[in-house]
């Protein structure tokens, strides 16, 4: 966990300078704070996509406690938005691996790292003595299926395959079926990128997500919405219609590297409670790491 | 995918519109609405802030507060500026006049260069070019097959060797030589705009090819961080134009506001499917009508111009005035609208229309319902519906997979629309207003 926080750390570091840099930048300097105060912390939040709402919620949380602690301290107006992000982000459990096997299904837009994503969880998985078996269950994209393929290849885990554009639904009762005789351990699958909007494709991702409840009752335990950290405000639109369709129990933010904020995921957990599970803080299988909320944010503060 | 960024705007306006006297502050009221929506649609908080003050300079002036109609002349300032700001005029890609056209795509990962670039090369193809793509993407596993397969699909060849991103570029250019490629459209590995590595070997592929024209790659769903990513990217390859791709979704799309504004470069191309055809020419005029609530009349035409044979129309003329208009024509026009596109997207363009439908699912499939049924029936049948009685309409509801009550309903609307074709020599076209399809 010490290197994953280093490594966020170094991940965050644009982030991290940029929003916090504006922030003193904004908070010191001032003795009193005032009304314009609120405004530019407000504005600052908005600038890491954490939206016009959840911005306007957390600068109005500071201000009552501000006023409650009768604090002006730039510093300890900080370390209280500090406070109030943690609490919207935290009380989350971390991901576990209960079931046998284990079964999770990745759903998201077009390019947000699904496919990435798995074959780094799988790896990790590997690593840790798993039996790891993928599902290509996206058979629509061009060569999604030889892009699983080699992640499969790299860490030996086993891999279940249709024929392009053939039934996803098919494949991954397949992969579900073939992990229970197998016995293996844990279920990821890949399904085509989609955007939210297109009806039919909703449709065909709840009938993935029902024909793996057939393969094996209970499952999916876990559906992951794969975010890109770059996602604006349709993160939310995201959020809330993958969730209608085939119910989220956790998001996975990629892409945290660069100069994002992935502030969106404040937006999402606030409106619909779905917390981070997974966070990709660079290319190689180790830069994605499970997800601790008093971490991202002490890092995003340090 | 501006849809709801129109809607915000719609209502703000309509109290605007309703206004007979615009004070200072309900022109402010109604602009600090207008910057929420933009900030709610990922523009950037630095551009709407700059966008709001331009418009409320203007809005306050003198002609506008004594016009008769202030509340319009504030909707007509912010449809100028933001025409102006989405780059005035539609813009084409540029084209090498001696020798061969490069174009170079370039972007973060995961924003669609792979098929934008198949897009381009089947849009050019089209056009009468002889297009050579070429996968330099050796970073992603598969990425290089995904876009074999998607050539082999569109029948435009890919050039690729085992070697480094700027080994390949500069082989691909003499192959284009060699093979007489008039253009070569190079996908990049996507990357981050702050990863110095992978931004120097675009630099060198630049140096190595010298592309006519590079293309920035931008997800309309980009929050407002496209600003930071766009601006690194012109900075350090001087980008000439934006291609902005998954703008079918419900994405708002402000980042094209921020792009544009920051970079100073147009967008040229919008992806609008997940198909290779799905590539549109980006009009500023018209996404601003579309913002704005005001409908895209001109796309709907130029669809259906496209789509639509004018033989065939002819044709249909000719029948229509000696009213012989048959199941069988009723098909035909039933495949042209199809060609057009989705009807959501087809409806979304007549102003007015996309806000009354919103939320409802256009059902696609109930032409396809249509069209079964009319399959189901014989050519005779189909000349002459009259001669349909009951079994043969529990022949044709069986036979297409519905019910026989749709089969009544079909052919009922069909006998009204042969009615009204009938009166149409009497009546003039204004027969048609009155006119229901079945669907």
């Amino acid at each position: 966990m010490r290197g994953f926080f280093k490594k966020l750390k170094i991940g965050l570091e644009k982030t991290r300078s940029r929003l916090v840099g504006q922030l003193t930048e904004t908070v010191t300097g001032r003795p009193q704070f005032d009304e314009e105060l609120f405004e530019e912390i407000e504005e600052v939040l908005i600038a890491s996509d954490c939206g016009v709402e959840t911005a306007g919620l957390l600068a109005g949380r500071l201000r009552e406690e501000c006023s409650r602690r009768k604090t002006m301290q730039a510093a300890e107006v900080l370390e209280i938005l500090k406070e109030q992000m943690v609490l919207v982000l935290a009380g989350d459990a971390p991901a576990t691996t209960a079931h046998q096997p284990h079964v999770i299904l990745f759903v998201g837009v077009n390019g947000t790292g699904k496919t990435t994503s798995i074959g780094k969880i799988g790896a990790q998985l590997k690593a840790q003595g798993k039996q790891v078996l993928f599902a290509a269950a996206d058979t629509f994209r061009a060569a999604a299926r030889e892009q699983l393929q080699i992640w499969a290849g790299r860490s030996g885990a086993d891999i279940v395959t249709g024929a392009d554009g053939s039934d996803p639904a098919a494949v991954a009762f397949d992969a579900v079926s073939a992990a229970i005789t197998r016995g293996r351990d844990v279920v990821l699958i890949d399904t085509a990128g989609r955007l939210h909007t297109r009806h039919n494709l909703m449709e065909e991702l709840k009938k993935i997500s029902r024909a793996v409840g057939k393969a094996m009752p209970g499952a999916p335990h876990e559906t992951l919405l794969v975010l890109d950290a770059t996602t604006g405000q349709n993160g939310v639109a995201q959020a809330e219609t993958f969730g209608a369709a085939v119910g989220l129990t956790g998001l996975v933010l990629t892409k945290l590297d660069g100069t994002a904020k992935g502030g969106i995921v404040l937006g999402i957990r606030h409106r619909f409670g779905v917390p981070v599970k997974w966070v990709g803080v660079g290319e190689k299988p180790d830069d994605l790491e499970t997800f601790d909320p008093a971490e991202f944010v002490a890092a995003l503060f340090q | 995918m501006f849809g709801d960024l129109s809607d915000r705007l719609d209502g703000i306006f309509k109290t605007l519109r309703g206004q007979g006297k615009l004070s200072e502050g309900n022109v402010k009221d109604a602009l600090k609405e207008v910057r929420r929506a933009f900030l709610e649609a990922d523009v950037n908080y630095k551009v709407a802030k700059n966008f709001i003050a331009g418009v409320e300079e203007e809005s306050l002036g003198e002609k506008v507060l004594s016009s008769v109609t202030p509340g319009q002349m504030v909707i007509k300032i912010v449809y100028d500026r933001l025409v102006q700001l989405l780059g005035g005029q539609s813009r084409d890609m540029a084209f090498n006049p001696r020798g061969i056209t490069i174009w170079m795509m370039v972007g973060l990962q995961g924003s669609g260069k792979t098929t934008g670039c198949a897009k381009l090369a089947l849009r050019h193809k089209r056009a009468g070019r002889k297009p050579l793509l070429v996968a330099a993407d050796i970073y992603r596993p598969a990425a290089k097959d995904q876009l074999k397969i998607l050539g082999k699909a569109l029948d435009i060849p890919v050039f690729t060797t085992d070697d480094g991103p700027v080994k390949i570029a500069t082989s691909a250019v003499a192959h284009a030589k060699e093979n007489d490629y008039d253009l070569l459209i190079l996908d990049t590995a996507g990357r981050l705009h702050i990863d110095d590595v992978l931004m120097d070997e675009l630099k060198r592929m630049r140096e190595a090819v010298k592309p006519t024209e590079i293309m920035f790659v931008a997800d309309a769903m980009t929050g407002q961080d496209a600003v930071k990513s766009a601006d690194e990217f012109n900075k350090a390859l001087g980008i000439d134009g934006v291609m902005l791709t998954k703008t079918d979704g419900d994405a708002r799309g402000g980042a094209a506001l921020s792009i544009l504004e920051v970079t100073g470069r147009p967008v040229k191309f919008v992806g609008t499917g997940e198909k290779s055809a799905d590539l549109d020419v980006f009009h500023p005029s018209r996404m601003a009508s579309r913002i704005l609530g005001m409908g895209d009349v001109v796309s709907l035409v130029e669809k259906a111009q496209a789509a639509v044979d004018t033989k065939k129309a002819e044709e249909l003329e000719q029948k229509l005035r000696k009213a012989q208009f048959t199941f069988e024509d009723f098909y035909d026009q039933l495949q042209q609208v199809k060609n057009m596109g989705s009807l959501e997207s087809l409806l979304g363009m007549i102003p007015g229309v996309g806000k009354a439908l919103k939320g409802l699912p256009i059902d696609d499939r109930a032409l396809v319902r249509v069209e079964a049924m009319i399959q189901s029936m014989t050519p005779e049948e189909r000349r002459n519906p009259s001669i349909i009685n009951g079994s043969r309409r529990k022949r044709i509801a069986l036979g297409s997979g519905n019910s026989i009550q749709d089969v009544n309903k079909l052919i009922k609307q069909f006998g009204e629309m042969q009615k009204m074709v009938k009166k149409l020599g009497k009546m003039g076209p204004k027969a048609f207003s009155g006119m229901k399809f079945p669907f």
